[in-house]
């Protein structure tokens, strides 16, 4: 499956999370998120954590890319 | 760079040092089961500023500009102060007039009702129930797409006008800048407005929970509803410790007096302490934080945040002004029409908010 990207910038803590947990629910594991603050990079990271999935980090410019790493 | 306050563990310290520190601010003079109550202090300030004449709750609280103050310091030193706003400022704004509304129908924000429950106020059940109740509710508009849209990067110097707002009304608290002969700026001399612990503990206490608490992310609101909405306990254990070790300290200084009646600045009216916290929860989820959070977003550059803690104090006034804020005597002639109108408010929002974000 490609991977899907979602883009949460200027979502306010919990749309990111629930945009992603949304996602994951739907079957789609390969997932590319941007946001650009840290609460939502915390709490997405978090989730996918939860989700027994790894958060690969990255910075791009102002804004952070998430991408989700099997374990 | 590790946020210690980010993880368990950090949340569960902030939650105590809230706790501690509230029942301290007590012990020091606060109005009693109100160390720290967002709400009302913000009422206070709005009395102070003769927003609205009560004249038992008028004080300029120093605990609430510490707040914005000691996120905004974190936020600076932590590369998290970002100024951004534009989402949706004046359905924002309207929250907080009616989440503010719906608090002083119960007499209380999220975290005086848990302080209220930490000193034994049994009313103060009914408003955790109604604020669960409203959460509820909130989560529900959240899973069907409910969004207020994104904000936008702001110029680097517009964060600073709520900060600023902070260290103006400090500096009238301070000198007790008069503007009339019997104010504004007015300061009550009994009731809960004259109740409060000296200026410079009010301050230190302030800045340190702002600090600790923005770099935790610690809300009342946010607990409840990560819990309903994706099964995450990270912030309720916060709010766990909060209740906790407000509770373990008003027993070792004799603040602890169980009971529904004569509890301090509560009424128990059971139905409209339940509504009118639900109402409040309801709004808080859709704004997208309890009172304390909005303050420490404020600070971090958030002006979203910024105009629904401004909502909040303008809805101070209007509910002293139009009798809709509760006494310890009971509810007030209009409080039960403004939580209608209210929920009204909020359901039209959270049924007509939505984005079109596909997943």
């Amino acid at each position: 499956m490609s991977t899907k990207q979602i883009d949460a910038r200027g979502l306010s803590c919990p749309q990111p999370v629930v945009l992603v947990d949304r996602a994951i629910a739907g079957g789609n594991i390969d997932l590319e998120i941007w946001v650009d603050n840290e609460v939502a990079r915390e709490n997405v990271s978090r989730l996918i954590n939860r989700r027994g999935m790894k958060a690969d980090i990255s910075q791009n410019g102002p804004d952070i890319i998430i991408r989700t790493v099997k374990s | 760079m590790k946020n210690i306050f980010s993880t368990r563990a950090g949340i569960i310290i902030v939650g105590a040092v809230i706790g501690i520190g509230a029942a301290l601010l007590q012990y020091f003079g606060n109005p009693p089961n109100m160390g720290i109550c967002v709400a009302c202090f913000e009422r206070d300030m709005a009395g102070g500023l003769g927003l609205h004449r009560a004249d038992v709750v008028q004080y300029l609280r120093p605990e609430i500009m510490g707040f914005v103050l000691g996120a905004f310091v974190a936020a600076l030193f932590a590369g998290e102060y970002k100024p951004r706003g534009g989402s949706s400022p004046l359905i924002r704004f309207f929250l907080g007039i009616f989440a503010m509304l719906g608090a002083l129908v119960f007499l209380g924000c999220p975290w005086r009702s848990l302080l209220r429950l930490a000193g034994g106020d049994g009313n103060a059940i009914l408003g955790i129930a109604g604020l669960i109740a409203g959460i509820f509710i909130g989560v529900l508009f959240l899973k069907n797409g409910y969004s207020l849209g994104r904000s936008y990067a702001q110029r680097k110097a517009s964060g600073w006008v709520f900060p600023a707002l902070m260290v103006g009304l400090f500096l009238l608290l301070v000198f007790k800048v008069s503007f009339a002969p019997g104010g504004p700026i007015f300061f009550s001399i009994k009731g809960p407005g004259s109740q409060h612990a000296p200026i410079l503990i009010s301050i230190i206490a302030g800045l340190i929970i702002g600090a600790i608490a923005q770099r935790s992310r610690f809300c009342t609101m946010g607990a409840f509803r990560d819990v309903m909405l994706i099964k995450d306990f990270h912030l309720i254990s916060g709010v766990a410790a909060l209740l906790v070790f407000a509770f373990a300290t008003n027993l070792i200084l004799g603040q602890f007096h169980p009971g529904f009646e004569g509890q301090p600045i509560a009424h128990t009216d059971h139905v409209w302490n339940f509504l009118g916290m639900a109402l409040s929860g309801l709004a808080f989820v859709l704004a997208g934080g309890c009172p304390g959070r909005q303050l420490f977003l404020s600070g971090e550059g958030d002006m979203d945040a910024a105009i629904f803690a401004t909502g909040m104090i303008v809805g101070a006034g209007i509910a002293h002004n139009f009798a809709m804020a509760s006494s310890p005597k009971g509810i007030a002639a209009f409080g039960p029409a403004a939580v209608v109108v209210g929920f009204l408010f909020c359901l039209v929002i959270g049924l007509t908010q939505r984005d079109k974000i596909s997943a």
